[in-house]
């Protein structure tokens, strides 16, 4: 597709980017297919062939963000799925990176929406803090019908409190930083991404990963200056604190000598796979190719490593969703179904399995309606499929299906309780 | 930069008020008026043409398409339709005094009727999304375009569009069997129904490709077929387009009906490898993708033959694929063929000629030729089986000469096909992109009949107006004749 960049803004390396992920788009139109929110709304605009055109003229004017603009932008769920349909290889990802901070930088949102981003991003990642919140949404949540009109605010608060868990487990000891050493013999080492929302929400799944790792004969370290991996921050644009995030990762698994990154939320899999890009103008920029090179979902891992089943098939058929940071994000497919498998499990996928379903980050806070619709979508094309219960490989997911008359639990928790780790609790 | 009419100044001039008038009859978010967000709607899938319109309408219902096309007629105003916007000869351009109808949010299945096998759905749903909803129960609708992923089935009825299992399954005008449509005054008319043959004169082949001029599609009642047993691609690879053209035409004369012959060139098949990862033969000049159908019996020895056909132009390589993975790969490279251009090519033009395929080996040297000359790329792609060639010339949209060569090598092209006996399009319409070559392919006293058909619909021509027909203002020349 042509571009308008003049040679002066083409020295900016971000735009240059830009200009290079535009000029691979042939404006074709197969993504607008696979996007789920073109699929509920309609618009070219909240397609990903309008986004990156309203993304291509907000930068071709090099003029501030406008409501327009960030309007439909927000809209996007950077689910990627438009990646996976693209014949012409767009990099989408990195461009709607690019918008989202450009957006943060030039345009001043309302202030009720500042306020509310900036909290989402200084307080998800902080596991001590998050808890906190969660405890006090907890206490809030029966008064969300109280909360009037139904103004962007109002919806928005009142998806806050009623993502909030009813049930908060307490804090778990395993993913303080230490080393977890294999049992028996050591095949490998890696190193584990204790992550941040998850061990608030669902400590479990941190452990079922430590256990099943150690009992195949892996060490896992949990490094001490390891944290959140920025997506959240990246995703909302704030890019200072996504990098400064990053950063502390790199810099602490860099120290490290491990075969691995072992990440079991895919959404934070995507993005630390993509330190090497986000890095590629600063001097931290090899270790943060080598990190990337190393970071492996856990599915992905234990293809790789060997798995097998101890206990006898348990009769249950899971319905598996894939995480769109993981079929779209990561291209990662076969691999949780066939482990699935592999553990005495009948697996089965619903239809529309490429369609988000609208977690997405912080997106089911900030866009509650369409996120609402997606869910009850995907909860309606998974029931239609009989299962016992739902895997997923991505603790946003999980946050986002849960609630309804099906359990959902993690895959790393299924595949450890049938090689010997305890039944998850979720599991009926 | 194509030229389009002079925009209305009468129009122009009334924006705020055609806009306030459009608010009445759909909800605002189906209204765009602002600059920011007209953008994204300026061009379609031939995006070397662009023209901001001047408001975009996304109506919900019949209704408001009727409603919407009442006003705009009331008030004197250009109708631009729009489905997917996949269009590759720019059907869907908008113009600077039109209003864009898009019917995407019209994407509602609307009636399955099994025992007589036709479905009825909205004209935003999506080709495959008529097959998706019936795959389940064992159907499918034939024709296939390459973007069936996201072409909606009104566009398709709009360019009578083909795909690569026409060979065997027709066009989309031989699996249409009804219409609900909206006249630019605004009247809903059904042609058609549940059943084969339409009362009367065939108006159902009439407003079949006649690229939103005539009237706006909002319902389709198409035929359903059984899907097949099973089905097996055969990928043949040779040394030369000539010879792969030649084999084309020897399984033809055979007698044989492949459900679908496809072609592909060099740059082709390397860049449409490099997405699919079918196992495309990298080493060979041109390829050729047959596929059989039926029972297990019936495929092994439709594929017997077919091989013995091939042998006898020195293939480099014969593969037959062993599995339904392996197909699907076959047919996603071939699919998203000309997405997978973009990763060779900045930008490109698709033409859509047909030819007799006797003369394709011929046609094939000739482009060539062409190519050489230009100093411009192609890519070969098409539905060989046909004659349907989809040559597609490479070049930098950035680069304003070279986008001049490739318009100019592209009309050489579609120049050649009616010299050999064939048309300037074969399932991608004439749009604007290949309007101001209808004289090459038709004589005067032609070309005065289609529009007199036009405005028999349409006297104001403010459907669509400037596509299809060379621009002279056919309102005046209606009135002088």
């Amino acid at each position: 597709m042509q571009t308008n960049f003049s040679l002066e803004q083409l020295k900016n390396p971000d735009t240059a980017v830009a200009n290079q992920v535009l000029r691979s788009c042939v404006h074709c139109g197969m993504c607008t297919a696979t996007c789920p929110t073109f699929l509920l709304l309609g618009d070219e605009l909240d397609s990903p062939r309008g986004r990156i055109y309203l993304i291509k003229d907000m930068l071709e004017k090099g003029q501030p963000a406008t409501e327009a603009v960030v309007r439909h932008v927000d809209r996007c769920l950077s689910c990627l799925s438009c990646m996976t349909t693209c014949p012409s290889g767009v990099h989408y990802m990195h461009l709607v990176d690019h918008a989202r901070a450009y957006i943060e930088n030039t345009y001043k949102r309302p202030f009720t929406e500042r306020l509310l981003r900036g909290v989402l991003g200084a307080i998800i990642p902080r596991p001590l803090l998050f808890r906190a919140a969660l405890v006090a949404a907890r206490v809030a949540r029966p008064f969300a019908g109280l909360i009037p009109g139904q103004s962007m605010l109002a919806q928005r608060l009142r998806a806050l409190l009623a993502l909030a868990p009813t049930h908060l487990p307490g804090p778990s000891a395993v993913e303080r930083p230490g080393i977890h050493p294999a049992l028996g013999a050591r095949k490998a080492r890696v190193a584990l991404l204790a992550g941040c929302a998850q061990q608030v929400l669902s400590p479990s799944i941190n452990e079922a990963t430590i256990r099943l790792l150690t009992r195949l004969g892996v060490e896992v370290v949990v490094a001490a200056e390891a944290g959140c991996c920025g997506s959240l921050n990246h995703h909302m644009g704030q890019h200072d604190a996504a990098m400064l995030r990053a950063r502390a990762n790199i810099e602490a698994w860099s120290a490290l000598d491990v075969d691995a990154i072992i990440v079991n939320a895919s959404g934070c899999g995507t993005t630390i796979k993509d330190y090497g890009f986000m890095f590629r103008e600063y001097p931290l920029r090899e270790k943060a190719e080598k990190v990337a090179a190393l970071a492996k979902d856990v599915t992905e891992f234990l293809a790789g490593f060997g798995y097998a089943a101890t206990r006898a098939a348990p009769g249950l058929t899971v319905a598996y969703h894939s995480a769109c940071s993981l079929q779209h994000g990561q291209q990662i497919t076969a691999a949780p179904k066939t482990l699935l498998g592999r553990a005495g499990f009948r697996v089965v996928e619903a239809a529309e399995g490429h369609i988000c379903c609208g977690s997405a980050g912080t997106y089911n806070m900030l866009q509650p309606a369409i996120a609402g619709q997606l869910r009850a979508r995907k909860l309606a094309n998974i029931k239609a499929r009989k299962p016992d219960l739902i895997a997923a490989g991505n603790i946003g997911c999980l946050t986002q299906l849960a609630g309804d008359e099906l359990p959902v639990v993690h895959t790393i928790e299924l595949l450890d309780w049938m090689a010997g780790g305890p039944k998850p609790a979720t599991v009926p | 930069m194509i030229r389009l009419p002079d925009p209305k100044p009468e129009t122009l001039a009334r924006r705020d008020a055609i806009v306030a008038g459009l608010s009445d009859i759909v909800p605002s978010t189906s209204l765009i008026s602002d600059e920011t967000r007209l953008k994204p709607y300026e061009t379609d899938g031939l995006s070397a043409y662009r023209q901001m319109p001047l408001a975009v309408a996304l109506p919900e219902t019949t209704e408001q398409v009727a409603a919407v096309l009442r006003f705009c007629h009331q008030n004197g105003v250009r109708v631009v339709p729009r489905g997917a916007g996949t269009s590759l000869s720019g059907g869907a351009l908008p113009m600077e005094d039109a209003v864009v109808v898009g019917m995407m949010k019209m994407n509602r299945i609307l009636d399955i009727n099994y025992p007589d096998r036709v479905a009825t759905v909205q004209a935003g749903v999506t080709n495959i999304g008529i097959t998706n909803a019936v795959a389940a129960d064992g159907f499918f609708y034939a024709p296939d375009p390459s973007s069936q992923l996201a072409c909606m089935i009104g566009g398709n009825v709009n360019m009578n569009s083909g795909g690569a299992h026409c060979l065997k399954y027709g066009v989309t005008a031989n699996n249409l069997l009804g219409l609900k449509i909206v006249t630019i005054d605004g009247e809903i008319l059904d042609i058609g129904g549940e059943h084969l043959d339409a009362a009367g004169y065939d108006w159902l082949g009439l407003l079949t490709g006649s690229e939103g001029m005539l009237a706006v599609v909002t319902e389709v009642t198409v035929r359903i077929l059984r899907s097949p047993e099973g089905a097996r691609a055969m990928l043949a690879a040779f040394t030369s387009n000539e010879i792969a053209g030649r084999c084309v035409d020897a399984i033809i004369a055979s007698g044989i009906i492949p459900v679908a012959l496809e072609f592909m060139d060099r740059p082709a098949i390397h860049a449409c490898e490099a997405f699919a990862h079918a196992g495309y033969p990298l080493d060979a000049e041109a390829m050729l993708i047959i596929e059989v159908e039926g029972s297990v019996a019936e495929q092994d020895d439709l594929l017997e033959q077919l091989k013995a056909i091939c042998q006898r132009f020195d293939p480099i390589s014969l593969k037959v694929s062993q599995s339904a993975e392996e197909s699907a790969a076959i047919w996603k490279g071939r699919k998203g063929a000309f997405g997978a251009i973009g990763r060779i090519s900045p930008d490109y033009l698709c033409m859509d000629g047909t030819i007799p395929t006797s003369r394709l080996p011929e046609v094939l040297r000739r482009i060539g030729e062409m190519s050489d000359s230009y100093g411009l790329k192609v890519a070969n792609i098409f539905h060989a089986g046909d004659g349907n060639l989809h040559p597609l010339i490479m070049f930098d949209a950035n680069d304003p000469a070279s986008f001049q060569k490739a318009e100019m090598f592209g009309a050489d092209i579609l120049k050649l096909c009616v010299e050999v006996g064939g048309c300037l399009t074969g399932e991608h319409g004439v749009g604007v992109e290949k309007r101001d070559l209808m004289p090459v392919q038709f004589a005067p006293h032609e070309l005065a009949q289609q529009r007199a058909i036009k405005s028999a619909f349409d006297p104001d021509w403010l459907l669509n107006p400037s596509k299809v027909f060379p621009l002279i203002d056919p309102v005046a020349m209606a009135k002088a004749a």
